[in-house]
């Protein structure tokens, strides 16, 4: 009998517990997305804390510097794209005012990295902030002295990386299945022994994207010059930029 | 399992009518259907503001302060409402270059964020430059796979949280991409990453079997997924080697997706992937309705995309 009613007494347990606990189950689930539209309202509140950030911006970011005739994305290109171009082109240019006034010498290449160019460049004005949407990164250039066996790494990493990572001064062409079939530096070809002097910048120096054949290096040259001042000053100085798709990083398919 | 012990619970309270009058029913009447609304951002990249109408791609997309009325609209609606970011608050406009990621923040604190999860540009002001943003984010920031125990964010990461909507539970866990070759070790310092596969199994189960929730979120910023490189851990891997993950919220890879994709994890059930592509120009919306489990049709849960 005692145990007739412990087992009914567990019975009541478990159906209390099975009411509260009543398993509830997901029996539907709808899954969207909702576009943030200029149909949507502005919410008052918050446009009223973000406005003195944004007018302090203003001041500085809307001045307008250059003009793109076109839109530059860097989608637009298989191993080179035009924006990547540009600002390998740059990082050349600008950098190597300074590594020659500091050192009398020449930078060689220039490798930068795909994923580093982080908006596109819209048709139209270019402004002070085009720079800081392209480059918002506070990264500076950095010319390294890397013997010709370096360069064979680089040449390595970028036909294995199969992405348009910005290069200047190199010519590379890959086969069809991504081995490499023409690696030329100052268009001639890599002497193993030679010294050359490329400029990157310091996040890909000290090893980002997986950029380990930068270390060690026989010298490393710190200019002090961020990326995106490069990029304000140049475009200071070209009235319309015209950067295009070329044979710098091809595939032969 | 589960469905075990509802016959066994079944069987007792057939019993119970029997012996002492007491009914299954009585129960049963007070459960109604609940909704639990999941809002999502990713990869916002400090866009403050909207995208100006000269922009050659998202001309007038984005901008938070339309996407806090969007969200205020949403919660009206449905007040049992999460609203989740799958991390890179930070870089990507002079705001941050500027403020260092202080109105992000505020901003997301203001709009109710209930968590967040770190990405690997949430360390481009190094990790004291997150640490001293902290005073403004009023939400939780969860990872489970970066350790943050030597460094100054000790204490201020939970690996997971679970939150109660209605009498529902919801456990969400945060996992993050390796830092070693992504981000210079100066900015990360003693930041420790540990197996993402490894720590998801195991927080799933945690949340599942000890926690005992009712849904369960990853909030991932390992990315969809890489074709270039398909062994790569990315949320498509991460779903299909684990289980009772409900939803995987993505970031990292800025991928647009038509819809979220249903995927199949290691026990053949259906885990729901979404990424909202990035700067904060679209928001996510997952909705989960509760049933009981008797009143579910045959088929199991349907699912919307």
């Amino acid at each position: 009998m005692k145990k007739h009613q412990l087992l009914i007494s567990i019975f009541i347990l478990i159906n209390i517990y099975s009411c509260k606990q009543e398993s509830l189950g997901v029996s539907k689930i709808e899954g969207k997305q909702i576009a943030i539209k200029d149909s949507l309202e502005i919410d008052k509140d918050f446009d009223a804390i973000i406005s003195p950030y944004r007018a302090r911006l203003e001041e500085d970011m809307n001045s307008v510097i250059s003009y793109a005739p076109e839109t530059y994305t860097k989608n637009n290109g298989d191993l080179n794209t035009a924006i990547g171009n540009l600002m390998a082109d740059i990082v050349f240019e600008q950098g190597n005012i300074v590594f020659n006034k500091r050192t009398t010498k020449n930078i060689d290449a220039v490798l930068l990295n795909h994923g580093g160019i982080r908006s596109i460049i819209s048709k139209g004005d270019i402004t002070t902030e085009t720079a800081f949407k392209v480059m918002p990164f506070e990264n500076s250039i950095v010319v390294v002295a890397l013997k010709g066996q370096q360069i064979d790494s680089m040449m390595q990493y970028l036909s294995e990386a199969k992405r348009a990572h910005p290069i200047q001064g190199i010519q590379l062409t890959l086969d069809k299945n991504y081995k490499i079939s023409k690696a030329l530096i100052n268009g001639k070809p890599i002497i193993k022994n030679k010294t050359y002097y490329v400029a990157t910048n310091d996040y890909l120096y000290n090893g980002g994207d997986k950029m380990r054949f930068f270390k060690p290096s026989d010298s490393v040259y710190y200019l002090d010059y961020k990326i995106r001042n490069a990029m304000i000053d140049y475009f200071k100085k070209v009235d319309t930029i015209n950067p295009k798709i070329d044979n710098r990083f091809t595939q032969t398919k | 399992m589960k469905r075990r012990t509802f016959i066994q619970q079944s069987t007792a309270a057939t019993a119970l009518v029997t012996l002492g009058g007491f009914g299954f029913q009585s129960c049963n009447a007070s459960v109604k259907t609940k909704k639990i609304t999941i809002l999502h951002t990713n990869d916002v990249h400090s866009h403050i503001d909207a995208f100006g109408p000269e922009d050659g791609r998202n001309a007038n997309q984005g901008g938070v302060a339309r996407r806090a009325t969007l969200v205020e609209a949403i919660r009206n609606e449905n007040p049992n409402t999460l609203l989740l970011d799958a991390g890179d608050i930070f870089q990507g406009t002079p705001y941050f270059n500027y403020y260092g990621g202080e109105l992000e923040f505020k901003l997301m604190s203001k709009m109710k964020y209930d968590a967040a999860t770190i990405g690997n540009h949430d360390f481009d002001n190094g990790i004291d430059g997150l640490y001293a943003q902290l005073p403004h984010a009023s939400f939780q920031f969860l990872s489970a796979n970066y350790n943050f125990k030597n460094t100054v964010m000790d204490t201020h990461v939970k690996p997971y949280h679970v939150f109660k909507k209605e009498g529902i539970k919801i456990g969400v866990f945060g996992v993050g991409i390796k830092l070693d070759g992504l981000v210079d070790k100066k900015m990360y310092k003693e930041t420790d990453y540990l197996d993402p596969i490894e720590v998801a199994t195991d927080m799933s189960r945690i949340l599942k079997e000890e926690e005992q929730c009712d849904l369960i979120i990853c909030l991932s910023h390992l990315g969809y997924y890489y074709s270039k490189n398909p062994n790569k851990v990315c949320d498509l891997s991460l779903a299909k080697a684990t289980k009772n993950i409900d939803l995987i919220i993505g970031g990292h890879t800025h991928t647009f997706l038509p819809k979220p994709t249903v995927a199949q994890n290691s026990e053949g059930k259906n885990v729901l992937v979404n990424q909202v592509g990035c700067y904060g120009i679209n928001l996510g919306k997952i909705d989960f309705y509760f049933d009981a489990e008797n009143n579910k049709t045959a088929d199991g849960t349907s699912i919307i995309v």
